[in-house]
C-alpha cells in the first residue's frame, strides 16, 4: 500500500467526520451576530418627525412617556396557567392553579387598569437568554458571536443601557425585581407538589403588598421568563416551557375597553419596545419586537381616530426601528435569507410612504379612521414577517440536518471500524474505493449544488460538504458490500472490556453530572484499564514466574521472570502520576464544594517571598527535567550521536528553549517588581521571549523535516566483510531496495555486536549504525518535544508539572502497553495496535485536558494564552488570538495525537533495550555465539515489511479516529436527545462545542503524526540508497 | 467408569456443601443490617454506616473461619505442631493487615481523599479485604505463591478455588461499580464516600456467594482438576 494512500483515506475519513460535525452543528447549534449599535434619543430611526411633536418636552425621546415609572417584577418560570384566573367554589385540581388570586381580583374589579397576556417565549427557554431577549427584543441564540465569550454581561443594545443613557431623573425609573422561587421549587419538586402552592401564595402576598405601594404614574409588569415542563425543567421549546405569563397594571385606567375573554397571545420580544416607548425610551437597535397596540390609546382622549394616530405613529416607528435593524444585520451578516429580506424591505417601503401621505393628509384635515387602520395592519405585517423570519434563523432547530449530522457521524464511525479490520488483508484494494468514493463525493457535491441553484436556495458550505461525504460514503460502503458480502457481519471493536469501556465512556456524555465529573471520571477509567491490563497478565500466568508449574516450561516463563516486577512497577507510577494530575484541576462552576488548585494561577499573582521563589525553582527544575529525559532517551536509542541538524539542536536548542522559557517565566512573573530604568527592556523581553523560543521550535521542526534520519554511520578501519550485494550495479527498483535494506542492517548489527563484544578492532568492521532502530521514534519524540515548549508557555508557569507528569505517564504507559501487550517478537507482520492501547492512550489525552487545568465550559478558558507574547493586544484580527488560545486549551489533543504512531513503534523500541541489556550480561563473560542469535531489528521490522508497516499505520489512525469519533457521536446524541434538558446550554452544547474542535485538533494531529513517520520513512528510504551507493563505490 | 463416577458424586456433594456454606454467609450478612439495632440505639446501615461496616466484616470474618475450620475443604495431610499453627494465625493476621493497606493504597490511587476521610477509607478497604483476602487466607493459608496461582487461568485445583475466584471477583466489581453513582448529583445519603463502594462490594461479594456454586453446578463437565 502506498504511503499516499494511507495519507489520503485517513484525510478523507477526517472529511466525512467534519462534515457529519458541520451538518450537525449547523442544525444545533444556533447562532447570531451580535451588533454593537445603539439606538439614540437625538437620532431618530428613520425619517419623518412625531406625531403630537413631544420632542421639545422634558424627558421625552422618541414620544412623549406615557408613565414615568415602571415596576418589572419578573417571576423565573411563572407559567401561564399558574397565573390563569380560577373560578372561586371546587378547589383546584392541582397545587398550582388559582394561587394568584390577588391578580384575579385586579382583573376583576379593575378592567381597564389591568390585563393578562400569554407571554410567548422564543426557544431556547433558558433564563439567561430569557433575560437577553427581555432587554434587549431581540432573539438570542446560545452562541451570540460577540467581542466578547467570556463575559456574562449584554453587550447589545438594551433597555437598561438606554435608560441609564438617556434619562436623568431624579429618583427611580425603573425597578426591577427578579423572583426565582417558582423555578427552583419547579426543578426541586415539579410544578405538582404542593411546595408550589406556598411558592405561589408567597408570591401573592409579595404583589399585594406591591400593588398597595403602586403610585399613579407607575406602571407595573409581572412577566414570567419562560414556563415549566409538567417534569418542572424548561430549556425546549415545548408549550408549557414557551407559555409564560405576562401581567400588566397601573393604577391609572390603561385600556380602553374591558379585556377578551381569552387573554391574547403575545411574543415575550413586544415587551421592549412597548415599554421603551411608553417610558419616553429609544427602542433598542436590535428589537425585533411589535409593540402591544392597546396600551397605545391616545391620552386622555377616546376619539378613536387621536387614538388610531397614536397606534399608527407607535408602530411606525417600531417599523422604522426593525427595518433599520435589518439593514445593519443583513450588511454585517448573510444568515438571513435575502429574498425574505427583500419582500420585507419592500412592505415597509409602501407602508413608510403610505405613513408620510397621512400626515400630509393629517394638515390638509381630513383623515379616515379606515385608512390608519389599514396602514397599521400593513405596519404588523411588516413588523410580523420580520420577526418570523428571524426566528427561522436564530431560534429553530433544524431536526432533520441534526439527524443527517449524526447518521453521517455514525455512519462514519461504522467505516472506520470496518476498514480497520481489513487493512491487514494485503489484496484489499484500498485505491480503487477511494477513487470511486472521491469521485462519487464530487459527483454529488456538484448535483447537489445544481439542485440548490435551481431551488433557488444558497450554497451552503455545511449543505455542500455534507452532501458530497453522503454520496462518497455511500459508494464506498456500497463497492465494499458487493466486494465482501459475506465479512459484512458483525463489527465490534476488540475484546468485551473495551467494549464495556466504550459504552461507559459514551453513556457518561449523556448525564450531566458525569459530564461536569469528566474530569474524575476519565483517569478512573484509565486507572481500571491499566489494572485491568495487568490483571490479565496475571490471569495468563504471563506476571509472575513460580505460579503454575504448567507455565514455567512455556518460552513465556522466561519473558515473565523479567517482565513481572517491571510491569508492576510500571503500573504503580501509571497510577502515582494519574493521581497526581488530579492536583491541577480546575472545577466547573457546577460543583459548589469543590474547590479550584491553587496551582493554575500564575506566579505573579503571589505575593513575592519564599513560597514564589520555591516555586519558580520547582518549574525550572520541570523543565531541566524534560530536557534531559528527552536527551537521555535518544542517548539511550543512540540517536543522539549524528551529526544531523537535528541531534545538533536537540543537544543546543533544546536547552535554549528551556532558557528562554525560564527567562520569560522569571520576567512575567516578576514585570512589576523591576526597577524602573529597566522597565522598558523587560517589557521588550516579555515579548520577544515567548517569540522567540516559538521561532526556536519552528526552527527545529523545520531541521527535523529536513533531515529527520539521526543515525550515525561509523565506518572501520578494515572492510573485509563486504555487505553481500546479490546483484551489480546500483538498485533498480523499489523490490531490490526493499530486498537489500535489511541485509545492509543486518550486517550493520553484526558489526556493532562484533565491537560491543569483543572490545572492537578483532573483528573488522563494516559498518556501525547507530540508532537506526529506533529512527521514526526518535523523530516523533524529538517533535513532540518541540511541540510542548511552545504549549508549556502557553499555560501558566506551574502547568508545567502537569506536562512533567503528562510526559512521565505517556512514557510510562507506552512501556507498560508495551510489555503488557507483547512485543511483535519475531512476527513479520502484520502489525497491529491492540484496541486496549488506543483507548488507552485517548483516555489520557482527556485526563491531561482536565489536568492542565482545563474544563469544557467557556468561561474556563484560559484566555490570558492570548497574551503570551504579545502584551499589547492583537489588534482587530481575531486569527492569532484565536490560535494561542485554542493552542492552550488543547494542548494535551495535539501532543496525545501527534504522538499516536509511538503507540505502533514502541514495542519495536522496547525489544531492543531487552536485548541490549541481555547483551551486556553476556559481553561481560561468555563468548557471544556468532550467527546464532538473531540481533534485534527494532524498528527496522517495520521496513522489512513496508506494506504492512503502512498497513498498520492506516489501522492505527482508523482506531484512533473510530474511539475519538464515537466520542463526539455520543455528544452529538447527548445534545440533540437532550436539547430540552435544563443543562443543555450549560453543559452538554459547550461539551459538544470542546469534544468537536477537539476532533478536529487530534484528527489534524494525528495526520501530521503520520505523516511525520512517513516522511522519516522515506528520508530513511534515501539513506540507504545512498549508503549503498557509496558501498558501491 | 466407577472410579469417575464417584469422582463426580463427590464433586456433587461438594457443590452442595460449598452452596450451603454460601447461603449460610448471605443470610449473615443479610443479619447484620437489622440484628445490632435490637442492641444498638438508631442503628442504620446509612447513617451509622461506620458502625455496621465493622459489623459487617467482623461478622462475615468469624463465619468464614468457623465454616472453613468446620467444612476443612483442604484437610491437611500433615499433622502439625502447636507452634506451627500458631504461627501460621500470626502470619494470616500480618498478611490481612498488609492486605489492607494495600487495598487502602490502591484506593488512595483510584482518587480517594488522602487526608479527609481516612477513616472511611481504610475500613472500606478493611471491608475488601475481609471479603477477598480473609477467603484465601482461609482455604489457602498464608501461602502467597498458592494464591498467586488460584487466580491464573488455569490455576484452579477444586470448586474451592473456583469459588474463590469468582467470590473474589464480583466483590472487586462490585466496589469498581459503587463508585459509579458518586457524581451524580441525587444528594441521596447513600452517595457519600465510601458507602455506595462498600455496598456496590458487599452486593457483589453476596451475588459471587450466590452465582460460584451455580456457575460451577453448570460447567462442573467442564471442571477437571489436575492434582498437584
Amino acid at each position: 500500500m502506498l504511503k499516499a494512500l494511507v495519507l489520503l483515506f485517513l484525510a478523507w475519513v477526517c472529511f466525512l467526520f467534519y462534515a457529519g460535525i458541520g451538518l450537525f452543528t449547523s442544525g444545533f447549534l444556533l447562532t447570531r451576530l451580535e451588533l454593537t449599535n445603539h439606538s439614540s434619543c437625538q437620532e431618530l430611526p428613520g425619517k419623518g418627525t412625531l406625531v403630537g411633536s413631544g420632542r421639545g418636552e422634558p424627558g421625552a425621546c422618541w414620544t412623549v412617556p406615557r408613565f414615568s415609572r415602571a415596576v418589572i417584577v419578573l417571576i423565573d418560570a411563572l407559567r401561564f396557567d399558574f397565573v390563569h384566573p380560577w373560578p372561586a367554589g371546587p378547589p383546584a385540581p392541582q397545587p398550582f392553579l388559582g394561587r394568584l388570586s390577588f391578580i384575579q381580583h385586579l382583573l376583576e374589579a379593575q378592567p381597564q387598569h389591568a390585563r393578562l397576556y400569554r407571554f410567548l417565549a422564543d426557544p431556547p427557554t433558558t433564563t439567561m437568554q430569557r433575560l437577553k431577549a427581555l432587554t434587549t427584543g431581540s432573539l438570542p441564540t446560545f452562541v451570540d458571536a460577540g467581542s466578547n465569550f467570556a463575559s456574562y454581561a449584554i453587550q447589545e443594545d438594551n433597555l437598561i443601557a438606554q435608560l441609564n443613557n438617556t434619562v436623568d431623573r431624579d429618583d427611580w425609573d425603573l425597578l426591577i425585581a427578579h423572583f426565582l422561587g417558582v423555578d427552583h421549587c419547579g426543578h426541586k419538586h415539579g410544578p405538582h407538589h404542593p411546595e408550589m402552592a406556598k411558592k405561589l401564595n408567597q408570591m401573592d402576598q409579595m404583589l399585594q403588598t406591591l400593588v398597595e405601594q403602586l403610585e399613579n404614574d407607575t406602571l407595573l409588569v409581572v412577566a414570567g421568563d419562560h414556563g415549566m415542563t409538567e417534569t418542572g425543567d424548561h430549556g425546549g421549546d415545548s408549550k408549557p416551557e414557551v407559555m409564560a405569563a405576562l401581567f400588566l397594571y397601573s393604577p391609572l385606567p390603561l385600556f380602553p375597553g374591558a379585556s377578551l375573554k381569552d387573554p391574547e397571545v403575545v411574543p415575550q420580544v413586544n415587551l421592549v419596545p412597548t415599554l421603551a416607548l411608553l417610558l419616553g425610551l429609544p427602542i433598542p437597535f436590535g428589537n425585533i419586537g411589535e409593540v402591544m397596540v392597546d396600551l397605545f390609546s391616545g391620552e386622555g382622549d377616546t376619539q378613536p381616530l387621536a387614538t388610531a394616530l397614536a397606534q399608527a405613529s407607535a408602530y411606525h416607528l417600531n417599523a422604522q426601528q426593525v427595518s433599520r435593524f435589518l439593514h445593519a444585520y443583513s450588511l454585517a451578516a448573510q444568515d438571513l435569507p435575502p429574498e425574505e429580506l427583500q419582500h420585507l424591505q419592500n412592505l415597509f417601503s409602501s407602508a413608510s410612504s403610505e405613513y408620510e401621505q397621512l400626515l400630509d393628509q393629517l394638515k390638509t384635515g381630513e383623515v379616515r379612521e379606515a385608512d390608519i387602520q389599514a396602514l397599521i395592519s400593513q405596519l404588523r405585517l411588516f413588523l410580523r414577517g420580520a420577526r418570523t423570519a428571524c426566528t427561522e434563523t436564530w431560534a429553530r432547530f433544524r431536526p432533520a440536518r441534526m439527524i443527517g449530522g449524526t447518521i453521517l457521524l455514525a455512519s462514519t464511525c461504522l467505516l472506520c471500524l470496518i476498514t480497520s479490520r481489513l487493512t491487514s488483508s494485503p489484496d484489499f484494494p484500498f485505491h480503487c474505493l477511494l477513487l470511486r468514493a472521491v469521485v462519487w463525493g464530487l459527483a454529488g457535491a456538484v448535483l447537489l449544488a445544481g439542485g440548490l441553484m435551481a431551488a433557488g436556495i444558497g450554497l451552503e458550505p455545511s449543505l455542500l460538504c455534507a452532501g458530497s461525504a453522503a454520496t462518497s460514503l455511500i459508494a464506498f460502503l456500497w463497492a465494499l458490500k458487493s466486494r465482501e458480502s459475506s465479512s459484512m457481519t458483525v463489527f465490534l471493536p476488540g475484546p468485551l472490556p473495551i467494549l464495556v469501556l466504550l459504552f461507559l465512556r459514551s453513556a457518561a456524555l449523556f448525564s450531566d453530572s458525569f459530564v461536569v465529573a469528566e474530569a474524575w471520571a476519565a483517569p478512573f477509567l484509565l486507572r481500571s484499564l491499566s489494572l485491568f491490563l495487568v490483571a490479565q497478565l496475571h490471569w495468563e500466568g504471563r506476571l509472575l514466574v513460580g505460579v503454575s508449574t504448567a507455565c514455567l516450561s512455556s518460552p513465556t516463563a522466561s519473558l515473565a521472570r523479567r517482565e513481572g516486577p517491571r510491569a508492576l512497577g510500571l503500573l504503580v507510577g501509571l497510577l502515582l502520576c494519574v493521581r497526581l494530575s488530579i492536583l491541577f484541576h480546575r472545577c466547573p462552576e457546577e460543583t459548589p464544594v469543590c474547590q479550584s488548585s491553587p496551582w493554575l494561577a500564575p506566579l505573579a499573582t503571589m505575593a513575592g517571598g519564599q513560597a514564589k521563589n520555591l516555586w519558580y525553582g520547582a518549574c525550572l527544575g520541570t523543565l531541566g527535567v524534560l530536557v534531559l529525559a528527552v536527551r537521555f532517551w535518544l542517548r539511550r536509542c543512540g540517536n543522539l550521536n549524528s551529526p544531523a541538524p537535528p541531534v545538533l539542536f536537540v543537544r543546543w536548542g533544546l536547552p535554549l528553549m528551556a532558557l528562554g522559557t525560564a527567562a520569560h517565566w522569571a520576567l512575567a512573573s516578576g514585570t512589576d517588581e523591576a526597577p524602573p530604568r529597566l522597565q522598558a527592556l523587560v517589557s521588550g523581553a516579555v515579548v520577544g521571549l515567548p517569540r522567540a523560543v516559538l521561532a526556536l521550535a519552528a526552527i527545529g521542526l523545520g531541521l527535523l523535516l529536513w533531515q529527520p534520519v539521526t543515525v550515525l554511520v561509523k565506518t572501520g578501519a578494515s572492510s573485509s566483510n563486504h555487505i553481500i550485494v546479490p546483484f551489480v550495479g546500483p538498485p533498480a527498483s523499489q523490490a531490490d531496495l526493499d530486498y537489500v535494506v535489511p541485509q545492509i542492517y543486518r550486517r550493520m548489527q553484526e558489526a556493532l555486536r562484533g565491537k560491543l563484544a569483543r572490545g572492537g578492532g578483532q573483528t573488522p568492521l563494516a559498518l556501525a549504525a547507530y540508532g537506526l532502530g529506533s529512527v521514526y521514534s526518535a523523530a516523533v519524540v524529538t517533535a513532540l518535544a518541540l511541540l510542548a515548549f511552545p504549549l508549556l508557555l502557553l499555560h501558566t508557569e506551574r502547568i508545567s508539572l502537569a506536562f512533567l507528569i503528562l510526559f512521565l505517564q505517556s512514557f510510562l504507559l507506552l512501556q507498560l502497553l508495551a510489555t503488557a501487550v507483547g512485543t511483535p517478537a519475531g512476527s513479520p507482520g502484520p502489525f497491529s495496535v491492540p484496541w486496549l492501547a488506543i483507548s488507552a492512550w485517548a483516555l489520557t489525552a482527556t485526563q491531561t485536558f482536565y489536568s492542565t487545568g482545563h474544563q469544557p465550559v467557556f468561561p474556563a478558558i484560559h484566555w490570558n494564552a492570548a497574551f503570551v507574547g504579545f502584551t499589547e493586544g492583537h489588534g482587530s484580527s481575531p486569527v492569532l488570538p484565536a490560535l494561542l488560545v485554542g493552542a492552550n486549551t488543547f494542548a494535551s489533543h495535539l501532543l496525545f495525537s501527534v504522538g499516536c504512531p509511538l503507540l505502533l513503534l514502541w514495542p519495536f523500541v522496547c525489544e531492543g533495550q531487552g536485548s541490549t541489556k541481555r547483551k551486556k550480561t553476556l559481553a561481560s563473560g561468555t563468548e557471544v555465539g556468532g550467527e546464532k542469535e538473531e540481533e534485534p531489528l527494532m524498528e527496522m521490522r517495520l521496513r522489512d515489511s513496508p506494506h504492512h508497516f503502512n498497513a498498520a499505520l492506516l489501522q492505527l489512525g482508523l482506531k484512533y479516529l473510530f474511539i475519538l469519533g464515537v466520542q463526539v457521536l455520543a455528544c452529538v446524541l447527548a445534545a440533540s436527545i437532550l436539547r430540552r434538558h435544563l443543562m443543555v446550554w450549560k453543559v452538554f452544547a459547550p461539551k459538544f462545542i470542546f469534544e468537536a474542535v477537539g476532533f478536529v485538533v487530534s484528527s489534524l494531529g494525528l495526520l501530521l503524526g503520520v505523516a511525520l513517520v512517513m516522511w522519516v520513512d522515506r528520508a530513511v528510504g534515501s539513506w540507504f540508497k545512498q549508503l549503498i551507493l557509496s558501498q558501491e563505490r | 467408569m466407577g472410579e469417575r463416577l464417584q469422582g463426580s458424586t463427590m464433586k456433587d456433594a461438594d457443590i452442595k456443601r460449598l452452596f450451603y456454606v454460601h447461603i449460610f454467609c448471605i443470610v449473615s450478612i443479610i443479619l447484620t443490617t437489622f440484628i445490632p439495632s435490637f442492641f444498638l440505639e438508631d442503628f442504620s446501615v446509612l447513617e451509622t454506616h461506620l458502625t455496621w461496616l465493622c459489623i459487617c466484616s467482623m461478622c462475615v470474618a468469624i463465619i468464614n473461619v468457623v465454616l472453613y475450620l468446620q467444612v476443612k475443604p483442604n484437610p491437611s495431610s500433615k499433622r502439625s505442631s502447636i507452634f506451627h499453627k500458631i504461627s501460621r494465625l500470626l502470619k494470616s493476621c500480618v498478611y490481612f493487615f498488609i492486605s489492607c493497606l494495600l487495598f487502602h493504597a490502591i484506593i488512595v490511587l483510584y482518587g480517594a481523599p488522602l487526608i479527609e476521610l481516612m477513616l472511611e477509607t481504610f475500613l472500606f478497604a478493611v471491608i475488601l479485604s475481609t471479603f477477598t483476602t480473609l477467603p484465601c487466607l482461609c482455604l489457602l493459608g498464608p501461602n502467597i505463591k498458592a494464591w498467586l496461582r488460584v487466580f491464573t487461568r488455569n490455576g484452579a485445583t477444586s470448586i474451592w478455588d473456583n469459588s474463590l475466584q469468582i467470590t473474589t471477583m464480583s466483590s472487586v466489581i462490585g466496589a469498581w461499580l459503587g463508585a459509579f453513582p458518586i457524581p451524580l448529583d441525587w444528594e441521596r445519603p447513600w452517595q457519600v464516600w465510601p458507602i455506595s463502594c462498600t455496598l456496590g462490594a458487599t452486593f457483589g461479594y453476596m451475588a459471587g456467594l450466590l452465582i460460584s456454586p451455580v456457575w460451577i453446578y453448570r460447567n462442573r463437565k467442564q471442571l477437571t482438576y489436575k492434582s498437584r
